[in-house]
């Protein structure tokens, strides 16, 4: 009984966290119809950048009398890490992305490859964040707030969970309940159309595009929170965490927002269970076969409809 | 029998030269083999020999993976989990195989195998680089066999899934042999061992060092030869054509009766094929240790920029990418400079000649081209890291720039900049001597001979 609800615990966390990255994945796939390989790198520069501001931040309020920080600190780390990679992926879009709107879709993948690459590589120069691991400082006091069995609730767990659900019903209201939004599902139908009836449809994507990279900082942040321990950012964990989250929108239906929520928790149990009751090391594998077996059974995904292919 | 047939029967060559037709590369491949190590290698030295070995590797998984992104237009990006697959396989068969033969893993190689600088007393050829041989071939079809595995389900996907499943492979392929056993070192427990027991025994994530070092300049450079051979034949054969025809349009290769999965299949087992040959002739190689990194993304991505870089659907656009993608980073620092200025001093005779007088220069002049600028851009980002980067670098930021370190960050901006001014790559789906450049380099050539 501890056990099960200990890895279905872990699986809630970590599927939150999936599910925040995948929800990038999802809007600039259901808008520009390509899978922007250097989401997973937004991620990490978000966890690294939630890194440095965090460092800094804490030397300027605690200083050197030392004590807990305040409770405030680690909401203004995520807002500064979120401002700072949402302007990075502005940036991204602009440079790379926006040049060949129109292209065939190949050049666009190879391009965002292209971009990945650079970001890894560009954070591991001595003079960005070096090639050794550092330490997360502690933003919050980690103790458990509720005990159900031999099973803690802690404090971290909520916090991570909690801000990555805010966020995901934040983002829910903004594309369901607002005229931005309205553009953003008109420009993801069809951007012909869409920009026939006088939807700025560039602006609409630079936006999504902040706002994935915006979303990417905060699963950063909390991933950085949860795990305490940042690697380079050329690291594989990266790749295969930017992955999964992929897989996550694949399953729930890509371009499909709801989809992506329901898809990230999915993998996480699927994760958290498979490793618990099956095998642990073979973690990895359970995830893409899970993939390979959506796309063959039903390549839209759990939520999303299958694409016709016209002529 | 209808006339059609009875023509195309008289069209077709007698047996005896359609062998000869076919198989006269083949020999000729043998030829170069021999003469690159016999002739070549002396001559070379030890480094710039084992820098040539690691040249042909990569031209052979450059041009195999062309055969699936550049012939069929999938994308694979996984390419290097059956790099692992062959090496792993071939690097078990010889160094089991030579435990349980000889009782230890030593290499037995003649003149032709390994990279001996003296070859006095040596057999010109044993049995041992037999099994080597062998080994090298069974892990190419163990890994063929992988291909027909994982892509008989997925390239019934397209595009991006694609290369979601195929990286998802070499993922699956690097934490399978992370979950292997630690290599049995000694020959007695490798005779006590079941037999089951010996595959799956390759060093975890510590790597398979132990594998005995038979590869040579001659392997290498014979297997390079047979890939161009294929891959050309390919290119100009009815059945490569239905490979460009899906390439072109999917749908209408369909509807002219090319049975596009199947074909993709081809393509896909083809090219893995010679990717885990690749691999085992790696695995053999001196100073390598094959570890499960060599299955993941990085080094897939390697092979990708050199496809990518050459031309997807160009062979020897392919082959000129992956000679230099893996010389440039051990010359980077000669080269840098000069080839900077050359970029630079190209974008300005292009800008010169593209509006008269320097016409861009003039209000009613032609807007600047982007290729042009893209040329110039890159020319001077060259010239400075190489010129003032050294210098100016290091005082402000404290460090030492090391540009080993920008190697890759070079790389990703060449395939960005690549994408959006020239997406076909350097030479499109053409060959080198397909291009206008090449009959005026060879015009000028043919005058300068006669005068």
């Amino acid at each position: 009984m501890d056990q099960l609800l200990q890895t279905l615990k872990d699986g809630l966390s970590l599927g939150s966290l999936y599910a925040l990255i995948a929800l990038g994945y999802t809007m600039v796939y259901g808008i520009l119809k390509f899978i922007n390989f250097a989401h997973s790198d937004v991620v990490v520069l978000g966890a690294w950048l939630s890194l440095v501001i965090a460092t800094q931040l804490e030397r300027l309020v605690v200083g050197a009398a030392g004590g807990a920080a305040p409770w405030w600190l680690g909401l203004v780390v995520l807002v500064a890490a979120m401002a700072a990679c949402g302007a990075i992926g502005f940036t991204i879009e602009r440079l790379a992305y926006k040049p060949l709107r129109g292209a065939p879709r190949l050049n666009v993948l190879i391009t965002a490859i292209g971009v990945s690459l650079f970001l890894q590589n560009l954070g591991q120069l001595p003079q960005m964040f070096g090639t050794s691991p550092r330490a997360f400082p502690r933003l919050i006091e980690d103790s458990s707030l509720v005990s159900i069995g031999n099973v803690n609730i802690n404090v971290l767990d909520v916090v991570g969970v909690g801000t990555a659900v805010c966020l995901m019903f934040l983002l829910d209201w903004l594309i369901f309940h607002t005229k931005f939004g309205r553009a953003m599902r008109a420009v993801s139908y069809d951007t012909r159309t869409a920009s026939l009836m006088g939807i700025p449809v560039n602006r609409v994507i630079s936006l999504t595009f902040v706002m994935g990279a915006m979303l990417a900082a905060a699963g950063g942040f909390i991933w950085a929170l949860k795990y305490a321990n940042i690697k380079q950012t050329a690291d594989t964990s990266w790749t295969l965490l930017g992955l999964k989250a992929f897989v996550a929108a694949v399953v729930g239906g890509i371009g499909n927002i709801r989809g992506a929520m329901l898809g990230g928790l999915a993998i996480g149990l699927l994760e958290n269970f498979g490793s618990a009751y099956l095998s642990s090391s073979m973690t990895d594998v359970y995830v893409f076969a899970l993939l390979i077996l959506v796309l063959l059974v039903r390549p839209g995904g759990i939520l999303g409809v299958a694409a016709v292919e016209k002529v | 029998m209808s006339t059609l047939s009875v023509q195309a029967d008289a069209l077709k060559p007698a047996a005896g030269s359609a062998a000869v037709k076919g198989l006269w590369p083949y020999v000729a491949a043998i030829g170069i083999a021999l003469l690159v190590q016999m002739a070549l290698k002396p001559v070379l030295g030890a480094y710039d020999a084992i820098l040539m070995l690691n040249v042909g590797i990569a031209v052979i998984l450059a041009v195999s993976l062309n055969i699936v992104n550049g012939f069929t237009g999938q994308f694979s990006i996984g390419h290097a989990g059956f790099l692992a697959v062959g090496g792993y396989v071939a690097g078990a068969i010889t160094y089991y195989g030579s435990m349980l033969t000889w009782g230890n893993a030593d290499a037995r190689g003649g003149v032709l195998s390994g990279m001996p600088l003296s070859t006095e007393g040596l057999a010109f050829f044993t049995g041992a680089e037999l099994m080597f041989f062998g080994a090298v071939i069974v892990g190419g079809l163990v890994a063929a066999g992988v291909g027909f595995l994982v892509g008989l389900p997925s390239l019934r996907l397209k595009g991006d899934y694609l290369a979601i499943v195929t990286l998802g492979f070499g993922e699956i392929v690097r934490v399978m042999i992370q979950n292997t056993q630690p290599v049995i070192k000694t020959a007695q427990a490798v005779r006590e061992a079941p037999w089951y027991k010996l595959p799956v025994a390759v060093g975890q994530s510590l790597g398979f060092g132990d594998i005995p070092k038979y590869n040579s300049l001659f392997w290498v450079y014979l297997m390079v030869c047979v890939t161009l051979v294929v891959a050309f034949r390919l290119k100009t054969s009815t059945f490569g054509r239905a490979f460009l025809s899906i390439r072109e349009n999917e749908v209408a290769a369909e509807a002219m009766g090319v049975n596009t999965t199947r074909y993709k299949v081809w393509a896909f087992v083809i090219a893995a094929f010679f990717a885990g040959v690749a691999g085992g002739l790696y695995s053999h190689t001196l100073g390598v240790s094959l570890s499960p990194v060599d299955a993941g993304f990085q080094r897939s991505f390697d092979v990708i920029i050199m496809v990518v870089l050459g031309g997807l659907g160009s062979v020897s656009g392919a082959t000129l990418a992956a000679v230099i993608v893996t010389l440039l980073p051990e010359y980077l620092r000669g080269f840098i400079v000069p080839v900077g200025g050359l970029l630079v001093v190209c974008g300005a005779v292009m800008l010169a000649g593209s509006g008269g007088k320097l016409g861009y220069l003039k209000k009613s002049g032609r807007p600047l081209p982007r290729r042009t600028a893209g040329v110039a851009v890159v020319g001077g980002v060259l010239m400075f890291t190489g010129l003032v980067g050294p210098h100016v670098l290091p005082k402000s930021l404290g460090a030492e720039v090391n540009l080993g370190d920008f190697r890759m960050i070079i790389y990703a901006l060449l395939l960005i900049l690549m994408m959006i001014f020239r997406p076909q790559g350097l030479f499109g789906v053409h060959e080198v001597w397909e291009r206008a450049t090449w009959g005026w380099l060879t015009r000028r050539f043919k005058k300068g001979g006669a005068a």
